[in-house]
């Protein structure tokens, strides 16, 4: 058994849930008990997908384990095949189905479907989400590629290539995939399929006439790839376009795979971050120590441009993908540093301690192990929450991505040297801690009604702050109204972002009234009037 | 005022109820929560405890999903991941379950009470946690309490994992004395600020309240005897009421204390039990009931004839399918429920409007057709179903806000209102 708060990466079956989504004219059908559908949410929310994800639970109960899960599996297969008519169907098990060793395969087979049926195995105790993402998707291009296609002679048409590795939950993938076409169309090369996101079975069965294959994203296209190379033929690149220097790199290796001329697309003026990382204002980021963990390709990737492009120090290198650990640890040579591979926040926690970076680029997790150390930070990879699947174009591959990262990565470095001047000032008579936030509420705070600033997370400030900025102060005095200690006692219960807001009312509305002591029923009363 | 404070419906002797709706009960696929989920909010109620779930990473995964950010405020939550040599017999599962909770422990010194959460996998590899449970609290010789229930999803839905947790504290609370005079616990786990406020109304009325279940700290659960009374304040406890029972204590029957008439009917029933003088119980429950039904009436307007069905969650719904409608002119087209437990709801089932569909269960997809054909104004479903059907035209409102929101009670009786009020409100207001 493994002790664990948080997972960098889900079960494999999301990783199946991720390939499914992506594409169009899919159908999975999932063998897994009640409450395995909570994974719908990751796509309907943090991705703000307007569709359910194309999946289909066959949610067994206890009272159905003495019975017949197997015929409850053949049921969800037979009805979500009616009712959906799936060009292509995906049967699999969670980790709880695949305990009760019921063979979807096999039960699949049996129902004799009028549409291909491809049966996945997910071993939920051995391997991840990304895992299951590539396997997934490896099988299925296995399973429908039609193996006598092959590219057209080249005489009179443009190169065709597949873009392999985008899916569901990735991250930028959507950004990512615009960019590439466009990098690609600059230098005359036509994409035949973009495969998972956005294609159909029936692209896939067509797969075999693209002249090669560029993966994106090895942790989910890069198996697909090689069977597609061994199997068809078609040459692979695998250079991923993140970083000024990596995209140069892609283009001329593109480019000669595609025999056609890279100056167009190198000539590209998007590319603002040499000139921006030049310019004198930079100056101050050299030999910044930076901190980089995250998946082993946006890691390296990061690292790269961290180094070459940007001119910090790179202090420390990881991944929590252990599929790409002679990668990572290729490239923390190059960087002289240990390489860090663990799926283990806690050991990431300490390592970010040791090696004490002035900047932490990493996931979702970094983002709060470095806000608990006051480090400044910006995310590079999954996993994300909602606020990394931007609603603008947002891309961190080609000329525009690395626009995009060196936006991203200083943002958090203005904002440090700003939370840094906030600090030094801190002491000073209007922002010292004895005053209290008393400035913010109108009246003169006692101990006991305000804790000490430090016992609060920064953020009470910050929104308490927010809260003075925006909230309108009523005209009226409210100096001469006094709080009964239960009323200051319930004040506290709200919750400090909206608290500052919550007395300035009751303030606003005990002086509105002509009372001079606010209590409970003051100031219920004061949330009744302002519930208008 | 005129007269008393009203009750609806009749307090009635059981058998001359209105008769038991029909209800439509169907198979399927499910779209709701496991009771892992209950951890969520039970870990910060509940203040000297640490839930430890056995399980698979789709356990963990589905407590960072359903926790959002607060996983990273040192929760007193994690989960034990079992893994292939566990499942092959190359480990000893109990062996390392042990090392586990040492390791846990070493880190958390100020844990007192640790549950053992089973989960899907734990129960179908029948991993014993009872004993594992029991063998660890001897070993720990009384400085941490285990304890053990299951919030798998074989077997729970949502907050009955609440239920399951709550059912396995209640063997912990100590007996009262045989002489105790009659008290009165209030049952589920409710936000602070509103259990403060229903404490102050019942010493305000003069009864006597042993405490809550569950208490802040295990250290603290209330006496219970056959002198104990108790309310249900969520109506998803059907194993903990009934583990009351088996102690002697009587549950008070009453609506469920939403809204202005449910908190009403909720002290009234107790009042009557204690034999409080009527004219004092008006007195003391007129202000906030003034309150809340000042604070309803802004939302009427919106509310009122607007159609809402409920898709299955909590089991709040038939509670609240029952304030939207008896205090704001709402009209439930179908009310889906998990689990339905007809005696502690019969009382909400009579005060529905006669023809609403009740379905208890779920088959997803013909539910789904049958929100399509409804096309009500308001649909009231998880976060998994809320966007797609966003999408469709149709308005939402997500379930598990009602579950961490507070909205029991008089004074959070307008902010039930608006859950409710402001999906409507936003779609109106947006010109995109």
């Amino acid at each position: 058994m493994q002790l664990a708060v948080w997972t960098y990466e889900g079960p494999p079956h999301v990783g199946a849930m991720r390939v499914a989504t992506a594409m169009e004219g899919v159908h999975f059908v999932l063998h897994a008990p009640q409450g395995d559908t909570y994974a719908d949410l990751l796509f309907t929310m943090i991705e703000r997908r307007g569709k359910r994800p194309p999946v289909t639970y066959t949610t067994f109960q206890a009272r159905d384990l003495g019975k017949d899960t197997a015929e409850l599996l053949q049921a969800a297969i037979r009805e979500a095949t009616e009712r959906f008519a799936p060009e292509a169907l995906l049967v699999g098990a969670s980790c709880t189905a695949e305990l009760i060793q019921d063979d979807p395969a096999g039960l699949a087979e049996a129902l004799d479907l009028a549409c291909p049926v491809i049966p996945l195995e997910l071993p939920s105790y051995q391997r991840k989400e990304a895992w299951g993402t590539a396997e997934t998707f490896y099988r299925m291009v296995r399973h429908l590629a039609d193996r006598s296609l092959r590219p057209a002679p080249r005489e009179g048409r443009r190169p065709l290539v597949n873009l392999l590795g985008p899916c569901a939950l990735g991250f930028r993938h959507r950004d990512d995939v615009a960019e590439v076409r466009r990098l690609l169309d600059v230098l005359g090369i036509d994409v035949h399929c973009v495969a998972p996101l956005g294609a159909r079975p029936a692209d896939l069965v067509r797969i075999g006439v693209a002249d090669f294959n560029i993966v994106l994203y090895p942790e989910t296209g890069e198996p697909a790839a090689q069977w597609l190379s061994r199997e068809f033929g078609q040459p692979v690149v695998r250079t991923v376009p993140i970083g000024v220097g990596a995209t140069r790199e892609f283009i001329a290796e593109v480019a000669a795979l595609a025999g056609v001329d890279p100056a167009p697309a190198l000539a590209d003026a998007g590319s603002r971050l040499p000139w921006w990382s030049r310019s004198v204002d930079s100056t101050y980021l050299t030999g910044k120590r930076v901190f980089i963990f995250g998946d082993a390709t946006h890691a390296i990737a990061a690292a790269r441009m961290a180094a070459e492009e940007l001119g910090f120090t790179v202090c420390g290198l990881g991944c929590y993908n252990r599929e790409f650990a002679r990668e990572m640890r290729a490239a923390a040579a190059r960087h002289g540093v240990e390489p860090l591979i663990t799926d283990d926040h806690l050991a990431v926690e300490d390592a970010i301690r040791a090696a004490s970076p002035e900047l932490v680029l990493g996931t979702q997790m970094e983002r709060h192990i470095a806000k608990r150390f006051g480090i400044p930070c910006a995310v590079i990879s999954s996993p994300v929450h909602v606020q990394d699947f931007p609603a603008r174009h947002s891309p961190q591959m080609g000329f525009e991505g690395a626009n995009v990262i060196f936006d991203t990565w200083i943002h958090p470095l203005v904002m440090g040297l700003e939370e840094h001047l906030l600090t030094m000032f801190r002491d000073d008579f209007e922002f010292s801690d004895a005053a209290g936030p008393s400035h913010l509420h109108g009246g003169v705070a006692t101990p006991a009604a305000h804790p000490a600033p430090q016992d609060e997370p920064a953020e009470a400030l910050a929104g308490a702050i927010a809260d003075a900025l925006t909230i309108e102060v009523p005209a009226t005095d409210t100096a001469a109204v006094t709080w009964t200690a239960d009323a200051e006692r319930e004040l506290r219960k709200i919750p400090f972002f909206v608290r500052g807001k919550a007395r300035r009312n009751t303030e606003g509305f005990a002086v509105l009234q002509g009372r001079r002591e606010i209590d409970l029923a003051t100031l219920y009363d004061a949330k009744a009037y302002y519930a208008q | 005022m005129t007269g008393d404070i009203g009750l609806a419906p009749p307090r009635s002797a059981p058998g001359c109820a209105t008769p038991a709706p029909e209800v439509l009960r169907e198979r399927g696929q499910r779209e709701v929560f496991c009771g892992l989920t209950g951890i969520i909010w039970l870990h910060r109620k509940i203040q000297d405890a640490f839930f430890l779930v056995v399980g698979s990473r789709t356990c963990a995964h589905l407590l960072q999903s359903a926790a959002g950010v607060m996983i990273f405020a040192e929760p007193r939550f994690a989960t034990a991941i079992i893994e292939e040599r566990d499942l092959a017999g190359m480990a000893d599962c109990q062996d390392e379950l042990d090392r586990i909770v040492r390791q846990l422990l070493d880190r958390r010194p100020d844990i007192r009470t640790l549950f053992l959460v089973g989960s899907c996998p734990s129960e179908v590899i029948k991993l014993d946690l009872g004993k594992a449970a029991q063998r660890l609290d001897v070993a720990l010789g009384g400085r941490t309490r285990v304890l053990n229930y299951s919030g798998s999803g074989i077997e729970t839905t949502f907050t009955e994992g609440e239920d399951a947790c709550l059912a396995t504290l209640v063997p912990e609370m100590p007996a009262a004395a045989a002489d105790a005079a009659p008290s009165l616990v209030i049952v589920g786990a409710l936000p602070d600020i509103v259990e403060d406020q229903f404490l102050r109304l019942f010493a305000e009325l003069g009864i006597p309240v042993a405490g809550c279940l569950p208490a802040r700290t295990v250290a603290n659960l209330p006496a219970i005897g056959p002198q104990t009374r108790f309310l249900l304040a969520q109506p998803f406890l059907g194993d903990t009421c009934r583990a009351l029972e088996d102690r002697g204590a009587k549950r008070l029957d009453a609506l469920f204390p939403f809204g202005a008439e449910g908190t009403t009917d909720w002290l009234l029933a107790a009042a009557l039990s204690f034999g409080i003088d009527r004219m004092h119980f008006n007195a003391v429950v007129a202000p906030g009931r003034e309150r809340a039904k000042r604070a309803i009436a802004h939302r009427h307007e919106r509310l009122a004839g607007k159609r809402i069905t409920f898709l299955p969650d909590s089991q709040l719904e038939v509670p609240l399918a029952r304030f939207l409608s008896n205090e704001l002119d709402m009209i439930p087209v179908e009310v889906g429920t998990p689990y339905l437990h007809r005696d502690l709801t019969a009382r909400e089932l009579a005060l529905l409007p006669a023809g609403t569909r009740i379905s208890e269960g779920q088959h997803l997809d013909r539910q789904l057709d049958r929100v399509r054909a409804d096309r009500p104004d308001l649909t009231v479903c998880g976060l998994g179903l809320a966007n797609p059907l966003e999408a469709e035209g149709l308005s939402t409102k997500w379930a598990i806000e009602l579950v961490f929101s507070p909205i029991h009670g008089f004074e959070q009786a307008g902010d039930l209102a608006d859950l409710f009020a402001r999906p409507l409100r936003r779609r109106d207001l947006l010109k995109v």
